[in-house]
């Protein structure tokens, strides 16, 4: 969710904003144009050809600034929940055999669900920039990958769970380390993620 | 028969997260993830609840399964809260940022201890 106006399919009419014909015909990945609330975009040509940071949707679930991701759910609810409802359960799957295979001893920190969160945290960062940059033109490709898969792969409650088992049994230094410690490895792999691809596609996309 | 627990409980949980996102978009257009937030606090509640009554007795690990690992697991998300979180970074909203991270540990917190003393009243 963000406070920037509603997306346009047209350029800005400002002058020296640069136009990104791709973001303009493509609806799946057309958003808000560099805007008031993000001085940078307009004038530093780095964002100038990072496609990232103007066109991508700010809510990897759903964005209802995104006039494509707005209308979805009437268009095509069934494919769009079906692929939604697979994507979680794959997701879910993949971080039950991860919970089976380096199983968490009770009373101990879960290192495999903070594990399985910065993976999926990283991941999302890559699926995000590839879409961004058109690179994923898919309709369902968002829901499945990001909304199903990512989102069934990372959980919040059992980390929240985690913290306060760890309060309840009387370690308030082993739960507020863990609580600290899996947002900063999530926030560090999904900006590292992003980064990288980032840098990746930019120039290649002068060559299409 | 495990893994059947875990994808039904997951089938529902994504899709409704997705709804529910929609519906809080549709309802608060904030800069703040309300969404994101209000899922991973629901999920962190029944989670702590579902915990809490595996912990007195009055729950089967099948319950776990299907409500924990598969539903709260996948209504939950750590993926989409922390790209929102990159993304109120690089627009300059530092200070949003922040207090997206520190109200969902917040409130996830909170809300798993009341589920497990709900649990604990209910069947404890």
């Amino acid at each position: 969710m963000t406070e920037r106006p509603a997306p346009q399919r047209t350029p800005p009419a400002r002058p020296g904003t640069p136009t990104d014909p791709e973001a303009v015909t493509d609806p799946g990945v057309s958003a808000s144009p560099g805007t008031a609330t993000d001085p940078g975009t307009a004038t530093d040509p780095g964002a100038v050809a990072d496609p990232g940071v103007a066109t991508a949707a700010t809510d990897p679930d759903v964005d209802l600034h995104l006039p494509a991701q707005r209308a979805e759910l009437r268009t095509r609810p069934v494919p769009l929940l079906g692929a939604i409802a697979a994507g979680g359960a794959l997701g879910a799957c993949a971080r039950y055999a991860a919970a089976l295979a380096w199983p968490t001893p009770p009373g101990a920190f879960g290192w495999t669900t903070m594990a399985v969160n910065a993976v999926g945290c990283a991941a999302i960062g890559v699926l995000m920039a590839l879409l961004a940059a058109g690179r994923l033109a898919h309709p369902l490709a968002r829901p499945f990958l990001g909304t199903g898969i990512l989102g069934g792969f990372t959980t919040f409650s059992t980390y929240a769970v985690g913290v306060e088992g760890l309060l309840d049994d009387g370690r308030p230094r082993a739960a507020l380390a863990a609580l600290a410690l899996t947002p900063t490895v999530a926030l560090a792999a999904v900006w590292a993620a992003t980064a990288a691809i980032r840098r990746l596609l930019a120039p290649g996309r002068r060559r299409r | 028969m495990s893994w059947l627990l875990v994808i039904l409980g997951a089938a529902v949980g994504a899709p409704l997260r997705y709804l529910t996102d929609r519906a809080v978009q549709a309802r608060h257009d904030s800069p703040l993830p309300w969404g994101t937030i209000t899922v991973n606090t629901t999920a962190s509640a029944v989670l702590g609840l579902v915990t809490g009554a595996v912990a007195a007795g009055a729950a089967s690990t099948r319950v776990t399964l299907l409500v924990g690992t598969g539903l709260c697991g996948a209504l939950s998300t750590y993926s989409t809260l922390s790209y929102e979180v990159l993304r109120l970074v690089e627009s300059g909203r530092r200070r949003l940022a922040a207090l997206t991270v520190a109200a969902s540990l917040l409130a996830g917190v909170g809300a798993a201890a009341a589920g497990v003393a709900l649990a604990r009243a209910l069947w404890g």
